[in-house]
């Protein structure tokens, strides 16, 4: 187990990357703590994937650093890193035994078959696959070849850190869950560092401790769920994050307050800096209420989702949703929508730059 | 009440008649030929399983059988260990992927009859390019019509050069069918590169393999074309393979009876074998 440094890292796959779009990683500096659990989330092709092998060593990183407790190892093999790598699509190997594939990575290591048997006995009642040990393992089902492959990272007792690879995409709905808690449990159990990526912010969001949120090369902000749900650093994260995401809405700023469609918009605090830019104001739909007074708008969509109801309104060009528990409008009805202030942010060329009023700011 | 739509017949009867008028008809020919005996002329006397048992005991059957056997073998056992480290070792993306490909399609898009001749010439002691290099040049004596030895290296290296390339390419086939993911976790469990061969690609392999296995087994134990026109059987007999023996039985000599008793037991043989072959590697597939 160890504590992993990412320095100064760059990472392009062309020999000679010319300018910044030539990079797939755009200059990442991160500290995973030992024992953490992480998410990396982003949309397809945002570079997670190439991250996550970088730190496996399956790909050697054109600039920067990976330090392990501080020791380097860009330059290691994989195999001499002590990690652990979950793909996507499960891997086993189909003429071995269950039992014979837990123990491969330790017998390759060359490890006496008493430890092997210990180890291989340990981690089957862990992951429950006890009863599997003798079958072979082509015949499995994919959430049990899955929970194999994931074995096979853990049977080592001194792995640094085990990484999945979008591990639930071919895995049955129903199973999904069980086998998100399983992981969940596994890393309380074992306490190795975890790192997930996926682009599913449930999956993201129910594993991980902390959440680091990629876009296009880049770390657009790390985070606790609740940060990242509460407080998105840069529109893009609101966006992504949440169901349906952050309304964004363009306005102007006038001596410190906003405008929208012609109305002053009160926002949570002060703006930070000079906002000269792309101006927008950016509130979750769970904050939207429909009400007396407020901005003006036309209910164009409503969408019962269960234990809400998803309004979708249209005001000054733009769409707004709103989510709320009690009767919904009539669709073509108007409405009035008032924000709640402390939960409207604005950002300024995408990034967040309005900080929480002076009095809560003391009280938090 | 269950319907049933007999009118489906009508579309199954031209392949019907066609299988009939290239298949079962003349196989039904020497079926015929194989019991009874024919001087001409339409006239036919009964000679029941006689010549069943004229071939089954005729030594020059074991020695042509045996012949044939050892062929197989050989190129068997060159081939497939052959092709699969050449499919190995060929790139599984960029430019000279399609370079090596065509490249070994190359030698089985020619013609069997104009193989033969090509190696008949390539190997003529005194103008032949290997011929001439092996006795004027190394000095080692080598002319194949003499020696039966020479002969039949020279067949075997013919199959070899012509086919080794149908075992490449569907290896290579079940090589590139192989996710990516499966050599990166060979490489974080710490595998060696047998280790990757013998779990990994031998395996995902292995369906290919049991066709291109196949498909050698039953060309190479119906090969006529080439060894008949690269040595015409010789010298003497020791090229003189099953096929070969059987046309010479049957046009050389005109023992219609039991050339036809021979095709049989030949095409029995065959179908034997792969059955054999075809049903102890798919074995653990059904469990």
């Amino acid at each position: 187990m160890a504590k992993i440094t990412l320095s100064k890292l760059r990472h392009s796959y062309l020999s000679t990357p010319k300018s910044d779009s030539d990079y797939a990683l755009k200059e990442i500096d991160l500290d995973w703590t030992d024992g953490g659990a992480y998410a990396l989330l982003g949309p397809s092709g945002c570079g997670k994937s190439t991250l996550l092998n970088i730190i496996s060593g399956l790909l050697v990183p054109s600039e920067g650093q990976i330090l392990f407790d501080g020791k380097d190892v860009t330059a290691l093999p994989p195999d001499q890193r002590n990690i652990a790598q979950v793909f996507q699509f499960p891997v086993i190997y189909d003429t071995m035994t269950v039992y014979d594939n837990l123990a491969f990575p330790l017998r390759n290591r060359g490890r006496d078959e008493a430890t092997v048997h210990e180890r291989v006995m340990a981690i089957a009642e862990m992951l429950e696959v006890t009863e599997m040990l003798e079958q072979k393992a082509a015949g499995l089902s994919p959430d049990n070849k899955q929970k194999i492959s994931m074995g096979r990272g853990l049977v080592r007792e001194d792995v640094n850190v085990v990484m999945f690879d979008e591990p639930l995409t071919v895995i049955d709905p129903h199973l999904k869950w069980k086998l998100r808690s399983k992981l969940k449990e596994l890393h309380q159990r074992v306490k190795a560092t975890m790192i997930y990526v996926t682009h599913d912010q449930t999956e993201a969001l129910t594993f991980a401790d902390q959440v680091v949120v990629m876009q296009l090369g880049e770390v657009v902000q790390i985070g606790t769920p609740v940060e990242l749900f509460e407080r998105p650093a840069h529109t893009f994260v609101g966006h992504f994050i949440g169901s349906p995401g952050m309304n964004i809405l363009p306005c102007e700023l006038h001596q410190g307050s906003s405008v929208f469609a012609g109305q002053s918009v009160a926002l949570e605090g002060p703006v930070q800096g000079a906002a000269n830019g792309r101006t927008e104001i950016g509130i979750r739909p769970e904050f939207v209420s429909l009400a007396d007074h407020g901005l003006p708008a036309a209910v164009t969509k409503v969408s019962d989702i269960g234990r809400h109801t998803v309004v979708e309104c249209e005001a000054g060009g733009c769409r707004i949703n709103a989510i709320t528990d009690g009767a919904a409008p009539e669709k073509g009805s108007a409405v009035r929508l008032a924000f709640r202030q402390d939960m409207t942010r604005l950002y300024v060329d995408g990034w967040l730059a309005t900080s929480p009023a002076a009095d809560e700011q003391g009280a938090a | 009440m269950k319907t049933e739509n007999q009118k489906a017949w009508f579309f199954v009867l031209p392949v019907l008649a066609l299988v009939a008028f290239n298949a079962l008809i003349p196989m039904m020919t020497v079926v015929n030929y194989s019991v009874q005996e024919t001087f001409g002329d339409n006239v036919f006397f009964w000679q029941g399983l006689d010549w069943f048992q004229q071939i089954l005991r005729s030594d020059r059957f074991h020695a042509a059988l045996g012949r044939q056997f050892l062929f197989t073998f050989l190129i068997l056992i060159i081939e497939v260990p052959l092709g699969i480290a050449i499919a190995l070792s060929m790139p599984r993306k960029g430019f000279w992927v399609p370079v090596c490909l065509v490249l070994m399609a190359l030698p089985m898009l020619i013609p069997w009859n104009v193989v033969g001749a090509m190696w008949n010439i390539f190997t003529l002691p005194d103008i032949g390019l290997l011929g001439y290099f092996l006795n004027h040049v190394l000095g080692i004596s080598y002319d194949m019509t003499q020696d039966p030895v020479a002969a039949w290296v020279t067949i075997v290296t013919m199959d070899v050069w012509h086919w080794t390339s149908l075992v490449v390419l569907l290896s290579y086939a079940g090589l590139v069918s192989i996710p990516d993911a499966y050599y990166q976790a060979a490489k974080i469990d710490g595998a060696s590169n047998w280790a990757v061969f013998r779990f990994i690609q031998l395996p995902k392999m292995k369906t290919v393999l049991t066709i291109a296995i196949l498909l050698r087994f039953m060309d190479s134990f119906n090969i006529y074309t080439e060894p008949f026109v690269l040595t015409g059987g010789g010298p003497g007999n020791s090229t003189t393979l099953l096929s070969i023996d059987l046309v010479k039985i049957a046009l050389g000599q005109f023992d219609l009876g039991p050339a036809a008793a021979m095709s049989l037991i030949y095409f029995a043989i065959t179908l034997l074998v792969s059955w054999l072959f075809y049903t102890l590697m798919t074995k653990d597939d059904l469990n």
